[in-house]
């Protein structure tokens, strides 16, 4: 795009560029563009439930039909959208941030990309075999999905080997970053909490996407080598499945939050105008989370039967969670506190991170309640709990990530009317969607049941109106982007007033090579 | 200065990090076992003993504890063996050897294989259930039409927690043809 840039080797053309490229931005707006993808497919999948859910009774699909929904819409945003989202977030920004040249692994920065739309190539073509697809459900307990699943849990095995291939390899690739590709001057306590909570992010990717590649590898042998890992006539035991799962899946949740953490803490203070409160303390939160993470996934499975002494230990360990992040809630808000407040785009985005994700912390202490937990398992107000953490949480973070560095990337402000139009019927959508199923679970609604008890159907069609405007207002941020890449007014290097950080020192649109030489170490400040 | 530096820099720390990768997927297979030892020590799950503990005589039975054990017996989804306690409850004094016995019948046509899993409730009981016989510890081989009855002979532990007055045992039996081992010798032969 650039032609200033000809004299040195800029971007190869045509396919080529993009099938090769080992340039971090090259391999972080695929990231990008893919997650979006998987988001608008893992979306319509969702609409497919909420259309199911708008009445009681069977209206459009077999309940089958449904299961394989429920569980491609979980594995779907989960694995390709949300993940490959921050890792495109992490590609495009840590080497801006830190002031390094590229990600310290080009290659295998561009193979854990491409390995990617195979991955869900592969998990999407299930739907269309003998069987169906994958119907039990994003956590996949056996005997479930050993004894009892379709024929193509075979394909799902090795697709979600092949996305933790892909995982593991992006996140050796972000530690090898961060720790070896700094510019001088820039210490681990000066480095932006976005690049700090990826780093701690990535350790924890390390540490679980391989317990889940043997889990998955148990699977397989269980389904065609005659093992009894999860087979209790065997001598195995389901209940082992749920510990192993867990044991990756919550560190897993974490994985998809902490680098929204990040995110928020670069956006608040920038429109804020003022220094983030509490650098040191978010830094240490990060990490305890990271490590209460790994101490706490019996939480998912109360009900299964356990010790008093055992329940009574994740229960306590659960709850000591809202601790670090309560720190973190509280030095958001402190940042704003007598700030001069702008509320672009990307600032709205944030607050509402704020508000609606400490929303879906409160309800988590209410579900690491064990008692209590018993009457909320597996009931909708579960469902609401994960997707108010996921949705307006996770979702919402990385929308105002797209905001916020969008001008640094496409060298053009994007059409702030309609980042704000986005961003309202987003709020308005994901609140009716996601706010009464709070009711419909304590009410009693089981999650992933086609149908539903007549009481329920207020609240459900609240849900769907919710949940089609919701979905339908993603197409805004869709038509924001691409409007923002064909133009629109020029955005100067600094974009944001208050914006402080490495990554507006470089031009905009970032050249396709920035920090070839170190930057001037007077430019790195402390956070 | 950086260029020749970084990439065994990189080396190392990629070698380190695969080295966590792969430790990590080898922990994941050693929870397996992990797990059926922390089951052991804690009856999580309700898991009994699987071995034959040997009643010694002099065992010390406690005369005055009178502890209710209650049996359950369920088949799992393709069993079809009828497979019933011959009493649904008993009290026993703690110490004491006792015997119960399960009647099957294979009113199949072909020969079937099946094992019964044992679980007791609540899980702190478990590690105090001994059995010194039962038909759980082997496969079960059923002709067609033929009939048993499984003798279980087993006593609970005076040691059982002061507060537990009354337990369940519970069976689920399992149709094992197609991975019994006896049944490929048999044919093997």
């Amino acid at each position: 795009m650039s032609a200033a840039h000809d004299h040195h080797h800029g971007p190869a053309k045509g396919i080529s560029r993009w099938l090769f490229t080992t340039n971090h931005k090259d391999i972080g707006s695929m990231y990008l563009w893919f997650s979006f993808a998987m988001f608008l497919l893992g979306g319509t999948f969702a609409l497919v439930i909420r259309a199911e859910l708008f009445q009681p009774g069977l209206q459009f699909v077999d309940p089958l039909f449904f299961n394989q929904m429920t569980t491609m819409h979980g594995l779907i945003m989960v694995f390709g959208a949300v993940m490959p989202a921050f890792v495109g977030m992490a590609n495009w920004m840590i080497p801006l941030m830190i002031g390094a040249p590229d990600m310290a692994l080009p290659r295998m920065n561009n193979w854990s990309f491409w390995i990617l739309p195979f991955a869900f190539a592969m998990m999407v073509s299930t739907l269309f075999m003998e069987g169906g697809g994958p119907n039990f459900g994003w956590t996949f307990y056996a005997p479930l999905s050993t004894t009892y699943g379709p024929p193509s849990t075979t394909f799902f095995i090795f697709a979600v080997h092949i996305l933790g291939a892909s995982s593991i390899m992006g996140a050796i690739n972000v530690i090898a970053t961060i720790l070896n590709m700094r510019a001088p001057g820039m210490t681990l306590m000066k480095m932006p909490l976005f690049v700090w909570t990826w780093l701690i992010t990535a350790y924890l990717l390390i540490a679980v996407m391989p317990v889940l590649a043997g889990v998955v590898t148990m699977m397989l042998f269980d389904i065609h080598f005659g093992t009894a890992f999860f087979d209790a006539a065997g001598g195995g035991d389901p209940v082992l499945f749920q510990h192993l799962f867990w044991f990756f899946g919550h560190p897993e949740v974490y994985i998809m939050i902490l680098p929204a953490f990040g995110i928020v803490s670069a956006i608040i203070p920038t429109f804020a105008r003022k220094r983030l409160f509490g650098y040191d303390s978010m830094v240490y939160a990060t990490a305890s989370i990271a490590f209460l993470s790994f101490i706490v996934w019996a939480h998912h499975m109360f009900t299964v039967g356990m010790p008093l002494a055992g329940q009574l230990f994740f229960m306590y360990a659960t709850m000591l969670i809202a601790v670090p992040t309560g720190v973190k809630v509280f030095n958001w808000v402190a940042t704003m506190f007598r700030g001069s407040m702008t509320f672009e785009t990307p600032m709205l985005f944030a607050i509402a991170f704020v508000v609606l994700f400490t929303i879906g912390g409160f309800t988590g202490v209410m579900l690491a309640i064990t008692p209590v937990d018993f009457q909320y398992h597996d009931t909708y107000f579960v469902v609401a709990h994960f997707h108010y953490v996921l949705v307006p949480g996770a979702v919402f973070s990385l929308m105002a990530a797209t905001y916020y560095w969008l001008p640094k990337w496409t060298g053009y402000m994007y059409d702030e009317n309609l980042g704000k139009l986005h961003f309202w019927l987003s709020f308005v959508g994901v609140n009716l969607l996601f706010f009464p199923q709070h009711f419909l679970g304590l009410a009693g609604m089981p999650r992933r049941i086609p149908d539903y008890a007549l009481q329920f159907a207020d609240f459900n069609w609240i849900s769907s109106v919710g949940g089609f405007l919701f979905g339908f207002s993603q197409l805004i941020l869709l038509f924001v982007v691409i409007k923002c890449i064909r133009g629109g007014k020029k955005a100067t290097a600094q974009v944001w007033e208050g914006a402080q950080g490495l990554e507006w020192t470089v031009a905009s649109p970032a050249p396709y090579h920035t920090f070839e030489t170190p930057p001037d170490p007077a430019l790195i400040k402390a956070q | 200065m950086k260029t020749d530096k970084a990439p065994s820099k990189n080396k190392t720390l990629v070698t380190k990090l695969l080295f966590a990768v792969v430790g990590m997927f080898a922990f994941g297979f050693a929870l397996v076992p992990l797990y059926d030892v922390i089951c052991d020590i804690t009856g999580l799950n309700g898991k009994t003993n699987n071995l034959a503990v040997q009643a010694e005589a002099g065992e010390i039975v406690d005369e005055t504890r009178e502890i209710t054990v209650q049996f359950i017996a369920r088949e799992n989804a393709d069993m079809d063996w009828g497979f019933v306690p011959s009493a649904t409850q008993v009290k026993v004094k703690a110490g004491e050897v006792n015997m119960i016995s399960y009647k099957v019948t294979n009113s199949s046509d072909r020969v079937m294989v099946g094992q019964a899993i044992p679980s007791v409730a609540p899980s702190a009981a478990a590690g105090h259930l001994n059995k010194v016989e039962c038909f759980c510890f082997e496969e079960q081989i059923l002709q067609p039409g033929e009939s048993a009855d499984m003798p279980l002979r087993f006593f609970v532990d005076p040691a059982l927690p002061a507060d537990i007055g009354k337990l369940t045992l519970s069976y689920t039996l399992y149709d094992i043809t197609e991975k019994s081992s006896k049944l490929k010798a048999l044919a093997a032969r």
